[in-house]
């Protein structure tokens, strides 16, 4: 071999640039909502109304932001511990070109009404199956990979990501099952789904709850499995509880679903099933966090200066809390009390924003400079500025819900002594303004951190080039 | 024999197949594979962004 090969920084790039925008973009969508729940007034269209501004948001925020940093850091991780390039780099640009695509027609079609009405499926059967094509090209391409990879072992966080791609792939095909209506044309598409009644609601959160745990936890483990050793500069803590820790996801996220169909018309037991694999979930996800967290012993000063090191073990301490609360929240006494209340909301943003997007935030801070060959980014201050601004916010985002939430929970159960209500739904809406008005504040305060990131970012372009000569080390047989 | 006892048979399997898992990434035999598993995000560290190292180095140090 004359020419050395060189890895696949081209795709990484376009990715990790886009997560930071629609990072904002999805984020801000967020904060709109989250106003016109202070402001009913806010919504002046049909186009931009509340109930078609939230799937927006939920999946500009999950599948633009996160799925974005997701193929940024798989595609980057794969190659750099493989040492191998990319398989199939025709076939990668296709996966970024045509996500945004989705993206894109999602921002559309769903501001424009058509929807499926699946929470976090809401894309309609032709977007659905653009879906399925650009997934079968990433487990291609990652796949290909890994198979042509010079080195013996397949590092732990390529685990990781390759469980999420597959079981994303399941996931998606399995819930997306729906008989279009051909009658209602391609452009404004309408179907039904292919279950009915209880099997359909199952389904659906067999589907949502696997979305959280393999979209938003299996692939942003993969992240922290590659990110913070490299930006720690040590290797992880113990590279034997990561084999158990795979393992150990994978055998009980499966079953935790049926803890959001507590007390519906699922069978009792099968909610009993779903609350026990919740609460046996704990165990795996402390031990990831405590193997993240610990992989730092005996480098703690180096937390002291290194923003992009804070963003990745808060996001592991995020992670730890919400995955603690998660487990609680699935007892079914418990779970009576924090149904449909904003305390569901304050835990997924608990995970979301404080663990998915700090543990993506802190990897695009560790891609960038790389990516545009620069020793470090533009500004080290803004990435502690933005640091502090995303913790406020994430702190005061879920503290406020927490006390909604709980608020709400009490108001809807009490009863007088004739049994009657004590109060209306509406006393309950009205008792949750302030802490509404302080959400918008934790959001408003987590998107100006992104933007400031956007700023940074551009400033690091400017003065930087596109790295593309990044070699590929010869393999140590080679000689 | 029903399928509810073909659904505990696969049930107490994959508990089974977990702890073997278990003993398996424990066992002596694995030891050195992980160690030097474990190293192969550290030891990919392009030369081209030499300034990044030097930086690296420095606040290591």
């Amino acid at each position: 071999m004359q020419s050395q090969a060189t890895y696949n920084y081209k795709v990484v790039r376009q990715f990790a640039v886009m997560t930071v925008i629609w990072g904002i973009v999805g984020m801000l969508v967020g904060v709109i909502i989250a106003a016109q729940l202070v402001w009913p007034e806010l919504s002046v269209h049909e186009f931009l109304s509340y109930g078609r501004l939230r799937p927006l948001h939920t999946n500009a925020v999950i599948f633009a932001f996160g799925g974005c940093a997701l193929f940024a850091t798989s595609y980057y991780a794969v190659q750099r511990t493989s040492h191998a390039p990319l398989f199939a780099p025709g076939l990668a640009a296709f996966t970024f070109w045509g996500w945004q695509v989705v993206i894109v027609l999602a921002a559309l079609s769903l501001p424009l009404g058509f929807t499926s009405a699946k929470e976090y499926a809401e894309l309609e059967w032709p977007i659905d199956i653009l879906i399925t094509i650009v997934w079968v090209s990433y487990a291609i391409v990652f796949f290909g990979t890994i198979a042509k990879r010079t080195v013996s072992h397949i590092y732990v966080a390529n685990w990781f990501f390759g469980g999420f791609i597959l079981t994303v792939a399941i996931l998606h095909l399995v819930n997306s099952a729906e008989i279009p209506v051909f009658a209602a044309g391609i452009l404004t598409p309408k179907s039904y789904s292919a279950y009915a009644g209880v099997q359909d609601a199952m389904i659906q959160w067999w589907y949502g709850h696997n979305a959280v745990g393999f979209f938003l936890t299996a692939g942003f483990l993969g992240m922290m499995y590659y990110f913070v050793p490299k930006q720690a500069g040590r290797p992880v803590y113990s590279y034997r509880l990561s084999v158990v820790h795979f393992w150990a996801l994978i055998f009980t996220y499966m079953w935790a679903g049926p803890h959001h169909l507590h007390y519906t018309a699922l069978p009792d037991w099968t909610q009993s099933v779903g609350m026990i694999f919740s609460l046996i979930l704990l165990a795996p996800s402390w031990g990831g966090m405590i193997n993240g967290i610990m992989t730092l012993s005996g480098a703690w000063h180096k937390l002291r200066d290194d923003p992009v090191l804070k963003f990745m073990i808060t996001s592991l301490s995020f992670y730890g809390m919400s995955t603690f609360e998660g487990p609680m929240m699935s007892i079914k006494t418990v779970n009576a009390l924090s149904h449909y209340t904003d305390w569901t909301v304050g835990h997924v943003h608990s995970g979301a924003l404080g663990w998915v997007a700090m543990i993506s935030i802190g990897s695009i801070y560790y891609l960038l400079p790389r990516l545009f060959g620069k020793a470090e980014m533009y500004s080290t201050k803004l990435i502690t500025t933005h640091f502090w601004i995303a913790t406020i916010g994430v702190v005061l985002y879920i503290a406020s819900l927490w006390i909604a939430g709980v608020m709400q929970g009490l108001m809807w159960r009490a009863t007088n002594v004739d049994g009657t209500l004590t109060y209306s739904f509406v006393e309950s809406v009205k008792a949750s303004y302030p802490f509404w008005t302080i959400r918008l504040l934790g959001g408003v305060l987590f998107l100006s951190g992104m933007i400031l990131m956007a700023y940074n970012m551009f400033m690091t372009i400017a003065g930087g080039r596109a790295v593309n000569d990044a070699r590929v080390p010869v393999p140590a047989g080679a000689h | 024999m029903d399928i509810n006892d073909l659904r505990s048979i696969s049930t107490v399997l994959a508990f089974v197949s977990f702890l073997g898992i278990v003993w398996w990434a424990y066992s002596d035999r694995r030891k050195d594979t992980y160690e030097a598993a474990a190293m192969l995000p550290l030891d990919d560290d392009s030369e081209l962004i030499p300034q990044a190292m030097r930086t690296n180095e420095r606040k290591s140090s």
